[in-house]
Formats: structure tokens, C-alpha cells, sequence
């Protein structure tokens, strides 16, 4: 089981208590997208993603990057068992929507790039540390049920 | 040989000009060691770089974080020969280093995260491919002489 210290469970508390999830959502999914281009290839009914500015003021990308967002909620409420919070998740991305889990990672280190440059100065090492943990932990939980 | 298309080559030199190689040296260098201690072991002779606190204050990865920084500038003046420009600089770190050129990787998205701080929404999604493509190229160059 993942052990986190006190200055993790917090850290990881306060950027959520403080997220803004219609504008990070959108951000990180856009930035995966233009980014790693390859990734479109999920959103084949999303529409225009010919090129960044498309991406970017996609509604289907936005929405659906503010709903990838939320999901992270669950982890953040039960980072004692987020293998367990998110089998169900694995499954689907595994046996319905066919996801290379390789780009859970491309999509966690979007997100830490986006609330870094939110964060500013504030996202210190150790605040690097402990979110990177945690993405790490979501990342490896989501790729749990593929085989 | 890796191509740049104009745009992608003034959005590396315009990251460059705003970035303080003094500050966000020794910020990325931190980074690095705090996230990824394992990375500890390379710097043996610095002292005390055992906690976050020791690193932000430790004066020999400040100084070493700037000379690692500078050492990209050859590469922003050399978009189109970065894999000859680092040649030397491989095979030092190969030969003499020993160091794990997976470590190259972890460096560039400290570096990126490091830039995202410091630029925050001026490192848009297309200026953020452009700079993880730039970094990438140097990551590989400075791989190439490895066995």
C-alpha cells in the first residue's frame, strides 16, 4: 500500500480545494493533444483538432477535459486505496475505449505542467514531489486491469 | 537530421532570451535531486542534498545547475547540429559520469517545469511541443555516444 506522509495528503488536498476544474481540465487535455498528437486518434467524434487553436477552443475537448478532471476527485477523497478506486476505470479504458495506458503518463505530466505554471513559485520541489506521487499512483492504478 | 520549421525555431530562442540561466539553473537542478533522489548519488562530493531544505540551500548544486543550464545555449545556437554539438559532452557523461542516460529525461521536465513556473501561460501548448521536441533532441544527443 502507497504510504503518504502528512505533507503529502495535504499538498494534495490544497491544489484540489483550490482547482479549477473548467480550466485545468480543458488545459491539461488540450496541451496532451497538441502535444502528443497521436492521442487524437481517441476523439475521433470530437471534431476539429486539425491544428492547436482548433484544439484548444474545442468544445468536446473542454468539456470532456473538465469531466477527466473530476475523476481525479475520487483519488484525492481516497488516496488510501486508489488502486481500489479505480478498477473499474482501468477496466473501461482497457477492454471499451482501447487507451494505450502509456498515455496516462503523457497526460499526468500535461497536468503537472499546467499547475506548475498556475502555481508559479508556489509549486515548489516538494510540492513537485508529492503531486507527481500521486499522479504517479492514478497512473499506475488506471493501468492495473489491462493484461 | 531533425527539421525546425521557423516558428519552432524563434519559439526556442524566445524561451531562451526570457530565461534566466542564474535562476532557473540551480531551480532545475533541485528539482531533480528533491523529486528524483536517487539522482543523489551522483553528487557525492556536494554535501548535504539529503532534504528539500538542504538542497535549495546547498551553494555547489546552485553553481553546478548553472553550468548545466549554460550548456544548452550551445544547443539553442546549434538547432541544427545538436547531436555534434553534444558529442564530447556524451561521451563524458558515458565514460567518465557513469551516469544512467535515463536521467537525461528526468533533467528536461524538471527544466519544463521549472520554465512553466517562471512563463506560466506563455508556455501555450504549441510553445510547450516545441520546447519538450528541442529538449528531446538534446536528450537523444547527449545519449548518442552510449553503447
Amino acid at each position: 500500500m502507497v504510504e503518504w506522509s502528512d505533507f503529502e495528503r495535504a499538498t494534495i488536498q490544497d491544489i484540489f480545494s483550490k482547482m479549477e476544474y473548467e480550466v485545468v481540465g480543458p488545459a491539461a487535455l488540450s496541451r496532451c493533444l497538441v502535444v502528443y498528437p497521436w492521442t487524437q486518434r481517441y476523439f475521433g467524434n470530437f471534431g476539429n483538432l486539425y491544428n492547436a487553436a482548433a484544439i484548444i477552443a474545442n468544445p468536446m475537448v473542454a468539456k470532456h477535459g473538465t469531466t477527466i478532471l473530476h475523476g481525479l476527485d475520487r483519488a484525492v477523497k481516497n488516496m488510501d486505496d486508489i488502486k481500489a478506486t479505480y478498477a473499474e476505470l482501468s477496466v473501461l479504458h482497457s477492454e471499451k475505449l482501447h487507451v494505450d495506458p502509456d498515455n496516462f503518463k503523457l497526460l499526468s505530466d500535461c497536468l503537472t505542467i499546467v499547475v506548475a505554471a498556475k502555481l508559479g513559485k508556489a509549486f515548489t520541489g516538494d510540492v513537485q514531489a508529492a503531486f507527481q506521487k500521486f499522479l504517479a499512483v492514478v497512473v499506475s492504478s488506471l493501468g492495473m486491469q489491462y493484461h | 537530421m531533425v527539421e525546425w520549421t521557423d516558428k519552432e525555431r524563434s519559439t526556442v530562442s524566445a524561451i531562451w532570451e526570457k530565461i534566466d540561466i542564474d535562476v532557473i539553473g540551480p531551480e532545475a537542478l533541485a528539482r531533480v535531486l528533491i523529486v528524483y533522489p536517487w539522482t543523489e548519488r551522483y553528487f557525492g562530493t556536494f554535501g548535504d542534498i539529503f532534504s528539500a531544505t538542504a538542497v535549495l540551500g546547498n551553494a555547489k548544486v546552485a553553481a553546478h545547475g548553472k553550468v548545466v543550464l549554460k550548456a544548452l545555449d550551445s544547443a539553442v545556437k546549434n538547432m541544427d547540429n545538436i547531436k555534434a554539438t553534444y558529442a564530447d559532452l556524451s561521451r563524458l557523461h558515458y565514460e567518465k559520469l557513469s551516469v544512467d542516460p535515463d536521467n537525461f529525461k528526468l533533467l528536461a521536465d524538471c527544466i519544463t517545469i521549472a520554465v512553466a513556473c517562471k512563463l506560466k501561460s506563455a508556455l501555450n501548448p504549441q510553445a510547450q511541443a516545441t520546447w519538450q521536441k528541442f529538449l528531446s533532441v538534446v536528450v537523444d544527443a547527449m545519449s548518442s555516444q552510449y553503447f
